[in-house]
């Protein structure tokens, strides 16, 4: 599986900061850390279908802007109620200035 | 110690401390008693739009599954009648006995009644998913909706009833929805939301009688208005549950009484939630009864903490929410503690307003925008009232100032 996609430009995201991507029906969040790296995950929250873009990033989580769910961006875990199941995640690269992501 | 926990009530509250004594490593027996038939759910869905689908469903806390494999307990259907605190027992209404080493009270609230004569079976309360079904029945474009009282769940199920297309009276003793709570510039853009969508929004009238026939309830207004409705939905607040707690001796100050740690006077039984009044730490020890979704889920687990020792004091800022067609309103803080108002505006006509008191410090926010566009600034602002940050007024109002920056200052 080789379905790289070409999400934003680098610079696009703040660093500790999150971006929506949407891509062939599918929506995601797109995460720059503030070690300056980048991640991605589905962009729904687990819990009710919020966009996690909304939301707030601290270090390496991703808290839900709806309820605040918290997740590991990182790693997709889920970090205490109300979110219980684990959020997927993307392998990311940087090309050029550009953030692909392979959503497989 | 091997009679274990019990936590009466299986709300949001109870559900969360059952669990969350589990993800403490906690292995005696964990019991849950709630009167409900169902498994402990989520409320705030059922005064929402979700409501407004065919076939409205619970939303679990805990499957049964999830229940089994964590070896919880759950007595459904069932109240808790009396409290034997000498003996460490709680007497159930089918008569068997529970013994205790620590409990938890998270008997919630109840709608409070509307003290007038004439209610009758077309005059309902919103509490429970039993009674979100039976009022849904009711919601449809054929139908005339009365709702009594202008607060959040009268405001979100008036939302949910345009959406089927019934028509919605709103009546409100008060001269502006949302008085508790809400600073007028909020209410007065759900105000215009709701008159947008069609409702009937009547203010600054009291009611001075109601006729119930069984078919349709007539209300009629001090003012001289009647108002003929299908079903009358009253939702003028919620009042603690403490009966339970009151007959065992328990103190009671505007719901179950208890101290930072959320301790009954009773050094093994603990109170969490809508029933409890405690110290909230960030106002300087101000007790505050708070009914809100977060705020059961934090308690239930930092009780689920301190019934294992653990002596942690609640340390958190009030937070809630509201959804109304396509907008959301988040309240971090208590409003009124503030004493000064600065605005910022966001894109797409969403704002927020921060509280300040006197001596400058952030002491809440309240925000509006549609969708979440107000939800990450309204959690950064609530970090900012939790550190008791004193933010220069220009910064806060000022939109290309980002509050994370003044979070690191």
């Amino acid at each position: 599986m080789s379905d790289w996609v070409e999400a934003c430009d680098a610079e696009d995201i703040d660093e500790e900061d999150v971006m929506r991507f949407d891509h062939e029906g599918r929506t995601f969040a797109i995460y720059r850390s503030p070690d300056d790296e980048y991640f991605a995950t589905d962009g729904l929250c687990t819990h009710e279908k919020v966009h996690l873009a909304d939301g707030l990033v601290m270090d390496d989580i991703i808290e839900c802007p709806k309820h605040n769910g918290r997740f590991n961006y990182k790693t997709g875990a889920a970090r205490g109620a109300p979110v219980c199941v684990n959020l997927r995640t993307y392998p990311v690269k940087l090309d050029a200035g550009k953030i692909l992501i392979q959503i497989g | 110690m091997t009679n274990g926990m019990v936590i009466i009530g299986a709300g949001e509250c109870g559900g969360r401390a059952a669990l969350a004594l589990r993800d403490l490593g906690y292995d005696g027996p964990v019991t849950l008693v709630g009167d409900e038939p169902h498994l402990p759910y989520e409320r705030p869905p059922l005064s929402k739009e979700a409501m407004a689908s065919d076939a409205p469903v619970i939303k679990a806390i805990a499957s049964d599954e999830i229940l089994a494999e964590r070896s919880i307990r759950h007595i459904h259907s069932v109240q808790a009648v009396a409290i034997d605190r000498a003996a460490h027992l709680v007497r159930l209404s089918d008569g068997s006995d529970l013994p205790y080493d620590k409990l938890l009270l998270a008997t919630g609230s109840t709608p409070r009644k509307l003290p007038m004569p004439g209610l009758g079976p077309r005059c309902v309360y919103l509490r429970t998913f039993n009674d979100a079904l039976a009022i849904r029945a009711h919601l449809s474009a054929r139908n005339r909706i009365a709702i009594v009282g202008g607060g959040f769940i009268g405001l979100e199920l008036a939302a949910a009833a345009r959406r089927l297309g019934a028509a919605v009276t709103v009546i409100e003793a008060q001269p502006r929805i949302l008085m508790r709570g809400v600073p007028a510039e909020i209410a007065k853009v759900i105000h215009e939301a709701h008159e947008a969508e069609g409702v009937k929004i009547l203010c600054g009238d009291g009611i001075a009688a109601i006729a119930d026939d069984g078919a349709e309830v007539r209300i009629a207004l001090a003012g001289g208005l009647d108002i003929v409705a299908d079903l009358a939905v009253i939702g003028i607040g919620a009042v603690p549950v403490i009966g339970l707690a009151a007959e065992a001796g328990l103190t009671i100050d505007n719901g179950i009484a208890v101290d930072a740690g959320l301790r009954t006077g009773d050094p093994a039984i603990f109170a969490a939630g809508d029933c409890c009044s405690f110290p909230l730490a960030v106002y300087g020890g101000r007790r505050v009864r708070l009914e809100a979704w977060r705020n059961a889920q934090e308690q239930g687990a930092l009780a689920a903490r301190n019934m294992l020792g653990a002596g942690e004091s609640h340390a958190a800022v009030p937070w809630f929410w509201s959804d109304q067609y396509g907008l959301t309103l988040q309240i971090s803080g208590l409003s009124d503690e503030g004493r000064s108002t600065v605005r910022r505006d966001l894109d797409d006509g969403a704002f927020i307003l921060f509280h300040l008191a006197e001596d400058g410090r952030l002491v809440a926010a309240s925000g509006i925008g549609p969708g979440n566009t107000v939800a990450r600034d309204i959690r950064l602002a609530e970090m900012l009232i939790a550190k008791r940050a004193k933010p220069a007024p220009e910064a806060l109002g000022s939109q290309t100032v980002k509050l994370k920056s003044l979070l690191a200052a």
